[in-house]
């Protein structure tokens, strides 16, 4: 490692994707595998040029299928692992995220999301994969995904990301979009001592006691590497504590409700948000990643006529901050939701309320950020 | 018949009986690696074994030694991500025709390339074994399958020919009934350093003998035995297989090449090293 080319400590002027892989380095990331696409293709070519300086392993893999296969197996081999991609490739990426939910593989998926569906807009942005990151795998299980709005945060919700992934044992998504990952702005990296790095659950103990699924109290169990002398199993396949595989309702009925309720039973300490003014709103706009900050132009405008809005922007999308959402229902007159999808978040925030306010999407098929006087007349309309 | 086997403390015995069908050639192949194993003088608890999806993919799971059962097709992708993020590791992809030449095949030709340090062991049944016997990529022609009922009219991949070409530095074809010679190709194999790929002939009665009336298990394997030839250093592009023909068997290639890690890191030192 060169000596003070790990965490760069300091203001930069720098663009989200860049941002993006000093957050992967300053989380201890040593291994990368991707595959290009626009736009996410700028952190793979930061990580080819940084990760020499770090000891770090970049490999160029010949797809998605195989990037998301490759960092899965880099992570047991006991090393921090990413990938980056957007659209087309997250979709060839949801087998394996499906195999790192089912053997509980710590890793962390970037989507810098373009407009869809197929091609769609390579150059330009969507928000059209939310609830793709959260439902793309077949199977059941909870994934943990987080929405930056701007390069500042890119750096911190990866390191986020890849916290949480060690935290719960599960793939952590950062849902960022074409626009916060090419706009630049200050970035500031604070000091090593700073940042706060979550170490991987170890498992320590003797070998003939060690059941790889065994959860702790908090559901999540503890773990080795490959080549650790524990000779451990891990399958894709229905599996008991010892890691073997067995396919029947009763180890079905024991794993796959725990995979869930890993994320369910501790959602309350994974989830966050960013509140303004929510305390006496009279509507509310919920929003995340580049529409958040259109929304606070639109609030302006709203809060020139004298209109109360308060803004719930999401750092976490999943889990759903499904509790605050119902608490704040009660007390507004709506909830207005920008996304750059016809419809997927403001499906969750119906759901939430559970018919107690009224809820406003302002949609934008993709390409453009929304114009703010769209969410403004959104927000007009609610208390007509 | 309590006596312990010598090698049975490196299969999972809590995990014996396996799934597969009497007069299979996979537990031919998994003895002669459990034998290469101990031949090869490796740290055991350095090597590790991943498998795909299929009759073959099931070795990981009875092989008591760290072992990965990943999805359809990504073996080699996810072996790569090991062998990468801990060079100490000696990683072999377990896994069958299907898996690594059908699905898997893009991985396959790339990992080679790459001189990636892992031994890939490719057991070739002709066909989907685990879903019943259809055809695939591997399947000779005009041999039947339940999905080419009237014969195959799709020209195989002949896999020695497509491993040595895209790169791998040892390349060995037996059939599961070459216990000794496999024994040594796989231990060889494990000791190389670099790409290497073993691929094994292997009968499979419940599928592909029945469907194409080739007799059982034993009926495959005396055919096998009569029709394969030994020939070191043969040209593999001269070593396609057909429908009941002559099998070309033997060490194909044997060559050295720095493997992609050593590589890497070497390049990598005389480039940015000096700043360190
Ligand atoms: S189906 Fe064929 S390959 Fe599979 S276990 Fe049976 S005999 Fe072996």
């Amino acid at each position: 490692m060169i000596k003070d080319r790990e965490i760069l400590t300091g203001e930069h002027f720098m663009n989200g994707d860049f941002a993006c892989a000093e957050g992967a380095i300053a989380a201890g990331c040593r291994f990368f595998a991707g595959y290009p696409i626009t736009p996410a293709s700028e952190i793979a070519e930061r990580i080819s040029e940084r990760f020499p300086e770090v000891d770090g392993i970049y490999i160029q893999m010949e797809d998605e299928l195989g990037s998301m296969a490759a960092i899965l197996g880099a992570s047991w081999a006991g090393v921090k692992s990413m990938t980056c991609t957007s659209g087309p490739g997250f979709s060839l990426m949801q087998e394996n995220i499906g195999l790192g939910a089912m053997t509980e593989t710590p890793c962390v998926v970037v989507n810098m999301q373009r407009g869809g569906p197929s091609t769609g807009l390579p150059t330009v942005l969507g928000q059209q994969d939310m609830m793709q990151a959260r439902w793309g795998s077949h199977g059941d299980y909870e994934i943990i995904a987080l929405s930056p709005s701007s390069p500042q945060e890119l750096f911190d919700f990866t390191i986020k990301a890849f916290n949480l992934s060690e935290m719960y044992r599960v793939p952590a998504l950062v849902m960022g979009d074409e626009v916060v990952g090419h706009m630049s702005e200050k970035v500031v990296i604070p000091p090593k001592e700073e940042i706060e790095v979550y170490p991987r659950r170890k498992y320590t103990g003797p070998a003939e006691e060690y059941l790889p699924y065994k959860p702790d109290e908090d559901l999540v169990p503890q773990m080795v590497a490959a080549g650790e002398g524990y000779r451990i199993h891990v399958t894709g396949l229905t599996h008991d504590e010892k890691g073997y595989p067995v396919v029947d309702a009763e180890a079905q009925k024991k794993l796959v409700p725990r995979l869930v309720n890993k994320i369910r039973k501790n959602a309350e300490k994974i989830i966050e948000i960013e509140e303004t003014n929510t305390e006496d709103a009279e509507v509310i706009v919920l929003s995340y990643g580049i529409s958040a900050r259109t929304s606070f132009r639109a609030i302006e405008l709203a809060e020139k006529e004298g209109i109360k809005v308060g803004m719930v922007k999401l750092i976490t999308v999943w889990p759903f901050p499904e509790k605050r959402v119902y608490q704040l229902a009660s007390k507004v007159a709506g909830f207005v939701v920008p996304e750059i999808n016809c419809g997927q978040i403001v499906y969750e925030v119906e759901r939430c309320v559970k018919g107690k306010t009224k809820v406003t999407l302002v949609s934008h098929p993709g390409g453009h950020i929304h114009d703010p006087r769209d969410i403004f007349q959104a927000i007009r309309n609610i208390l007509k | 018949m309590n006596e312990k086997h010598p090698m049975d403390y490196l299969l999972r015995e809590d995990r014996i009986p396996h799934i597969w069908c009497p007069g299979c050639g996979l537990g031919s192949s998994v003895s002669c690696f459990i034998m290469a194993l101990e031949d090869s003088g490796l740290d055991l608890n350095k090597v590790v074994v991943v498998s795909g999806i299929g009759c073959t993919g099931r070795v990981a799971g009875y092989i008591n030694l760290d072992s990965f059962h990943t999805t359809h097709g990504r073996a080699i992708p996810f072996a790569t991500g090991l062998a990468l993020a801990n060079p100490e590791l000696k990683v072999v992809v377990y896994s069958g025709d299907g898996d690594l030449i059908a699905i898997g095949g893009n991985h396959l030709i790339h990992a080679a390339r790459r001189n990636i340090n892992m031994t890939v062991i490719c057991v070739n049944n002709f066909l989907y074994g685990m879903t019943g016997g259809q055809v695939g990529p591997t399947t000779p022609l005009y041999a039947k399958a339940t999905t080419s009922p009237y014969g195959n009219f799709e020209r195989p991949f002949n896999l020695v020919y497509l491993a040595a070409a895209s790169g791998a530095v040892y390349v060995a074809r037996w059939t599961a009934l070459h216990l000794r010679r496999l024994t040594k190709s796989m231990t060889e194999a494990l000791q190389k350093k670099g790409f290497s790929f073993i691929e094994i002939i292997s009968p499979c009665p419940t599928s592909y003998a029945r469907r194409n009336r080739l007799g059982d298990g034993l009926d495959q394997m005396k055919f096998y035995h009569d029709n394969s030839i030994i020939r070191h250093g043969a040209d593999p592009k001269e070593a396609d297989i057909g429908f009941q023909t002559k099998i070309v068997v033997g060490k194909f290639i044997d060559v050295e090449r720095p493997d992609y890690h050593t590589f890497l890191t070497e390049g990598l030192a005389k480039v940015v090293g000096e700043r360190k």
